[in-house]
């Protein structure tokens, strides 16, 4: 039924993830569809990656050692973004549309008050994508 | 750090990095981006911020707007006296450091250097020639020349004061015309003082801290803040106080140029609003500045919602194609043919007075030289922590060749393009019906300022039309730079990281435009501005500094 996971990772946050990955790596082994890493860096250096270039080669490891450890197909994609703090959700979704993602997994914090003001990043996903979306508290 | 112990064997040591894109020469450090953040919540926000600075930027600046408004009748006066003090015994040293900073920049332009690329030898720009452009202008002087364009030619040109340039001839003697050899000697001298103020050197103010922080950031890895710059310098140590003190002095330039800019701006604006709609006491009233400060600070809470490419992108495109049309007016209805011809002629005097204007001793111009000159250099200095940090933020993937054309060569090309309309069609209004003319009742009669711009435009057909681009060129500049300025406040005080929580913006933004409508109401913007200049000073020094760091920076690179 799906080819294409996407999951939205934060490379940053990745001991928290764990949930929603195994999530994901359930529904690609089910589906026997591929699961695609999708990151978002700024361009500017960050604690993670001096540069997009690091930021890429770190996402892409991150997919490779999880298709060992899974036995999936995995693959990454790092998209580089002037505005981070605000760009991100548009730039996931450009990416959704053209990886052709057809199932979306993320992690998604635990709704608050601020909610009501800015949408977290999983809420803006699953109101704009085409693909069906999965979030997981 | 790399660039010290390693040369040949460098292959090595760059195995744990990868290279940007392309070749490039990280900067191996132990600090990590953001290790001295704390991240507290207040309320339901989370925040994201650089301990210390953060809290005792916003401490200084609290604790600056308290004691002015307390002590308006000690303060006002002392910071005033501080910024003449500063500008008129240390002339001298703003005049030569600006002309250090032109020779660094042309010097970087024609040597190989030049080739290096920012981002790495083989990245591509963030953003195309046009949005570029107008990004880096609006930030740099946008504003500056909706308000001097016509003020400073025309003054210059007329003043009865005695602080035209290299006290040369004047226009406009006792309100009687002088001879025309006097007039036109007078109108290139106007012009050339104009442009050498709005030309090569300020932008190679801003081109130096603006090319070192995109170099320490996007070449070397280190984090997108101002201390950054020092790392050749100070190595380690600018993690720790040195670029604590660095960073905080950064913020305070930015915050209370952009805050008392913003309260002065909103009372010039409401002047000019005044002006136009014959509204009586519009320029006096509080009330009415306050309420502009609020449009203008909301306006720039949206743009910073929308981001640097939906917010700052879009309105500086709109700016610079409104400002191309209100130039492209003034020359097609003013005084076509004479602006054309006069200016490679005025080009030509900025050239041929260059030298006699850059000159820090020995002249007896001290009005000029002081009044105006040092003031300026200061005052683009001050500013050039913010406008520079901007500019490095959106000049990713140009190498430093075309960097330096686009941000000294052809904004200064510009500058006087637009000097020369708006001036010229001012100072040929002066000309033609002396102290009738509306800009000579502005700018000599009684001096208004804020209405010069609109007292050249009132002369010209469609007054009203053509006043209201000005109002709102001048609204959205602010709009542009209150926006952009509070990204650059925001990542400073967040360790460099630029994905901060956009709750830090939005608190930026309305703080500058509280303190902006506390002080206009309060009293103390010219105060608290002249401080934000003072800063100019120490931060010249710095910037020199700065200059043999970034060619240090720029050797190592690979070309």
């Amino acid at each position: 039924m799906y080819r294409k996971v996407i999951f939205p990772v934060d490379l940053s946050h990745i001991d928290q993830l764990d949930k929603a990955l195994k999530i994901a790596t359930d529904l690609a082994h089910h589906f026997k569809a591929e699961l695609c890493f999708v990151g978002v860096t700024g361009t500017a250096p960050s604690a993670l990656a001096h540069t997009p270039a690091e930021y890429t080669q770190r996402l892409e490891k991150f997919a490779q050692d999880h298709g060992g450890t899974s036995g999936l197909n995995t693959s990454a994609k790092a998209c580089v973004s002037s505005d981070p703090a605000i760009d991100t959700d548009k730039t996931l979704l450009q990416a959704i549309r053209d990886l052709g993602g057809d199932l979306v997994v993320m992690q998604t914090h635990a709704p608050s008050a601020v909610d009501y003001i800015w949408a977290g990043h999983g809420d803006t996903i699953a109101a704009h994508s085409e693909a069906s979306v999965f979030l997981v508290r | 750090m790399s660039d010290t112990n390693e040369n040949e064997s460098a292959e090595p040591e760059t195995d744990a990095l990868p290279e940007p894109e392309g070749a490039s020469d990280i900067i191996d450090t132990e600090y990590e981006i953001g290790q001295d953040n704390v991240t507290p919540k207040i309320g339901p926000f989370g925040l994201d911020i650089h301990n210390p600075v953060f809290a005792i930027s916003g401490i200084v600046v609290v604790a600056f707007v308290i004691i002015t408004l307390a002590f308006q009748d000690v303060v006002g006066p002392a910071l005033g006296d501080l910024r003449g003090f500063l500008t008129s015994s240390f002339d001298w040293f703003l005049i030569m450091a600006g002309n250090i900073f032109v020779l660094v920049c042309l010097g970087i332009l024609v040597s190989p250097l030049g080739k290096v690329r920012i981002g790495g030898a083989d990245a591509t720009p963030d953003y195309g020639y046009a949005g570029w452009f107008a990004m880096l202008f609006a930030a740099g002087m946008g504003i500056g020349l909706m308000f001097f364009g016509v003020l400073e030619p025309a003054y210059y040109f007329a003043t009865p004061w005695g602080d035209q340039p290299l006290m040369n001839e004047i226009g406009i003697v006792d309100g009687e015309l002088a001879d025309p050899a006097a007039i036109e000697a007078a109108r290139l001298s106007a012009m050339a003082g104009t442009i050498y103020h709005w030309g090569l050197h300020p932008w190679a103010i801003y081109a130096v801290v603006a090319l070192s922080l995109a170099l320490f950031a996007y070449n070397k890895g280190l984090p997108l803040t101002v201390r950054s710059i020092f790392y050749p310098i100070f190595g380690e140590r600018i993690w720790g106080w040195p670029g604590h003190v660095i960073d905080i002095l950064a913020v305070f330039a930015t915050l209370f140029g952009l805050a008392t800019s913003l309260g002065l701006g909103a009372q010039q604006a409401s002047a000019g609003i005044g002006f136009v709609f014959g509204i009586e006491g519009a320029g006096e009233s509080v009330t009415f500045a306050v309420v502009l400060i609020a449009i203008i600070t909301a306006l720039a809470l949206i743009s910073v919602l929308r981001g640097l490419e939906g917010g700052v992108k879009r309105l500086s495109e709109l700016n610079l194609i409104l400002a191309m049309v209100l130039l492209a007016f003034v020359v097609l209805v003013g005084p076509t043919a004479v602006l054309f011809g006069q200016f490679f002629g005025n080009v030509g005097a900025y050239f041929s007075e260059m030298l006699a204007l850059s000159n820090p001793v020995g002249r007896d111009d001290d009005g000029f030289r002081q009044g105006w000159t040092a003031f300026y250099w200061a005052w683009w200095i001050s500013w050039s922590p913010f406008v520079g940090m901007f500019i490095a933020r959106v000049s990713r993937g140009r190498t430093v060749r075309e960097f330096i054309t686009c941000v000294l060569l052809i904004p200064t090309i510009v500058s006087a393009i637009w000097m020369t309309a708006m001036g010229g069609t001012a100072i040929d209004q002066m000309i033609n019906q002396v102290t009738e003319s509306a800009v000579y009742g502005f700018v000599v009669a009684d001096y208004v300022p804020e209405l010069s711009l609109f007292g050249m435009l009132s002369e010209l057909p469609f007054a009203a039309i053509t006043s209201m681009i000005g109002i709102i060129l001048v609204i959205v500049f602010f709009v542009t730079s209150s926006d952009s300025g509070s990204l650059v406040i925001d990542t400073i005080t967040a360790g460099g990281k630029i994905n901060a929580p956009v709750s830090q913006r939005v608190f930026w933004v309305i703080f500058e435009g509280l303190i902006a409508a506390t002080l206009l109401i309060g009293g103390g913007l010219v105060a608290l501005q002249a401080a934000s200049v003072s800063t100019g000073l120490p931060f010249a020094l710095v910037l020199l500094l700065a200059c043999y760091a970034l060619i240090k920076g720029l050797m190592s690179e690979p070309r």
